[in-house]
């Protein structure tokens, strides 16, 4: 995280420029100043008031009793220790079950969508390296879903997955795919793999956008190198591609395994608030747990489990990725 | 390098399978924004039977939209502008000094990306009830309190994106700029910032989307009055029908600014994602 060299802005026709060199720090040596404190100091303010002191307040919560009578002050909200957190990991308890249940039903879904969408975004760029006529609008039309605001994609599949109205129904009996009647989408088993649908269609764009920004910064001498050796299209791709993309799939995979794992609107608009059994995500869960039944004390101790969770994988993660990349 | 073949029809393949996928729910969302209420009340069809804009006449009684518009339309558009201009003195602070903390404000703000939405949303939610019971200054429920969210919320990713940009300006023009007598204050504003406008409107728009698109602190933080369309646009299915046409017009309408502004600047959003990136 210590230098960078960033390319500028792309000009339509080119790859970006080198013209970042890595930073040096200034010859005079840094003057000793307030200045950049009093740069920050906005940013700061803001990240203190709105995410690092609400985490605090996250945590203390979670060891109160904070249920429905003490919402309006709750200073008078008695203090319960690690209450919380021993209903919330008691696996025996129905609370446990269903919360265990949700973990792994996120798990599921966080590593088919990451893994899905990251093999789409993969073809495509990989596909629309070289020019072609038509390669600037495809281009343009894989990165709309990106674009849409969620809720107005979820919302136009909802209505696709209806089971007397939508079009996945209409279509699937036209080629005769199912025998006897319509199948139910929004509900039952069949509701984890709609939410996996919408959930790539709106992902792997990002995965996309990211991939071929990684290998406009590929030279093109490199395959010029390949193709002489006659390499073919896959030793290309493992040979020169994939290495090359390295850091961008370092970061991608990170960025899209956090917000898979804590999407709410997904599930949230697709099903209408109360997400079935089958497609209960933790983020659903938990909010559930909190504003259905207002129990926050509850609810923040889950928050905090789910934390620790995150920052265990991704530590684990980056310290992994980083040694291979060190051995690379 | 030639293509062979078999690279072409497997990309011809691949590529119109991708656009398969990606069209049909844009079809979907235009075609019913045209039809008829009748045509959507029963089996899906892929044509109107007659083609109407009354859902766009129409979409504005069913429930409020007007209002909803006006309300996204002010927050996503204030927290954006200010979200940019603290994220531009960050990352110029970030991006031309070296400084005790400079790491860890870099680690703290990027790993707050990482945290539920969720873990953050209870405690607002009472930290803003309780402040307006306390000082009288009510964040809960109004579009103040939804700027300072959301400003809050691309905060991080802008500045990221900023550094990269500025990172990019040669360090010989704030040189120049000094030998001419030029503080760093006249610098940010008379070198850097006209050198980096395109990565400056890229930011913009990335934080006005941000606003404009959040679900789950619109649907706890808002009432009424200050309802934003992420939460009003699910207000089409009533408990007596679903006016899914009116819903897709409605779509259609709040899609277009932030898909035309995004596609517009992609090439620096690349630009700025590859600047990150190899941090």
């Amino acid at each position: 995280m210590a230098t960078t060299t960033a390319p500028g802005p792309v000009r339509p026709a080119g790859r970006p420029a080198e013209n970042g060199a890595p930073k040096q720090p200034k010859r005079r040596g840094p003057r000793r100043s307030y200045l950049p404190y009093l740069l920050l100091v906005p940013a700061i303010v803001l990240e203190l008031g709105i995410h690092v002191i609400p985490m605090l307040v996250g945590v203390w919560m979670s060891l109160l009793e904070l249920t429905q009578f003490h919402i309006r002050d709750w200073s008078t909200a008695p203090f319960a220790g690690l209450e919380n957190y021993r209903v919330t990991f008691d696996f025996s308890s129905a609370t446990g079950k269903d919360l265990l249940h949700s973990f792994w039903v996120t798990v599921l879904y966080t590593v088919a969508s990451v893994g899905l969408s990251w093999v789409f975004g993969m073809a495509a760029a990989v596909f629309l390296q070289r020019p072609f006529r038509g390669r600037a609008l495809l281009r343009t039309l894989f990165l709309t879903p990106y674009a849409l605001p969620v809720y107005t994609a979820v919302i136009t599949w909802t209505f696709m997955f209806q089971r007397d109205t939508g079009l996945v129904n209409q279509v699937i009996e036209q080629f005769g795919l199912v025998s006897g009647d319509r199948p139910f989408w929004l509900i039952g088993d069949n509701s984890f793999v709609a939410l996996l649908v919408v959930s790539l269609w709106r992902s792997w764009p990002f995965a996309f956008l990211c991939l071929m920004a990684g290998m406009q910064n590929i030279p093109g001498e490199l395959y010029e190198a390949a193709a002489i050796d006659g390499a073919g299209f896959w030793r290309r791709l493992r040979d020169v591609t994939m290495p090359m993309l390295r850091p961008v799939n370092q970061v991608l995979l990170l960025v899209l395994f956090l917000w898979t794992f804590n999407d709410f609107n997904t599930p949230y608009v697709l099903f209408g608030g109360s997400a079935p059994k089958q497609a209960d995500l933790i983020s659903i869960h938990i909010y559930e747990s909190s504003f259905v039944t207002w129990n926050f004390g509850l609810g923040s101790a889950m928050s905090v489990a789910l934390l620790l969770f995150l920052l265990v994988v991704t530590t684990v993660y980056l310290l992994v990725t980083n040694r291979r990349r060190e051995h690379a | 390098m030639r293509e062979t073949s078999g690279e072409r029809w497997a990309r011809r393949i691949v590529l119109s399978l991708l656009t398969l996928f990606t069209i049909t729910p844009l079809y979907v969302m235009l075609s019913s924004a045209l039809k008829p209420l009748r045509d959507v009340q029963g089996p899906f069809t892929w044509l109107p039977s007659r083609p109407t804009i009354q859902p766009f006449l129409d979409m504005w009684r069913t429930v409020p939209l007007g209002r909803y518009l006006v309300n996204s339309l002010m927050v996503a558009s204030i927290a954006a502008l200010i979200s940019v201009s603290i994220a531009i003195f960050a990352a110029f602070a970030i991006s031309r000094y070296r400084f005790r903390g400079r790491q860890l404000f870099s680690v703290t703000v990027l790993s707050t990306q990482m945290f539920p939405g969720i873990l953050f949303l209870l405690p607002l939610f009472l930290i803003y009830v309780n402040l307006g019971n306390a000082t009288g200054i009510e964040l809960y429920a109004t579009r103040l309190g939804l700027i300072i969210t959301y400003l809050t919320f691309s905060l991080p990713f802008s500045i990221w994106m900023l550094v990269g940009y500025f990172d990019s300006i040669p360090r010989g023009l704030d040189e120049a700029a000094q030998v001419d007598g030029a503080g760093p204050m006249r610098t940010l504003f008379q070198v850097i910032l006209p050198t980096a406008v395109p990565g400056i409107v890229a930011v913009t728009v990335y934080a006005f989307m941000t606003a404009w698109g959040e679900v789950l602190f619109a649907s706890v933080m808002t009432d009424e009055n200050s309802r934003t369309l992420a939460v009003g646009l699910q207000g089409y299915a009533t408990q007596y029908n679903v006016y899914w046409n009116q819903a897709m017009a409605a779509s259609v309408v709040v899609s277009i600014p932030v898909v035309i502004g995004f596609l517009a600047l992609q090439r620096y959003f690349v630009a700025g994602l590859t600047a990150g990136a190899v941090k």
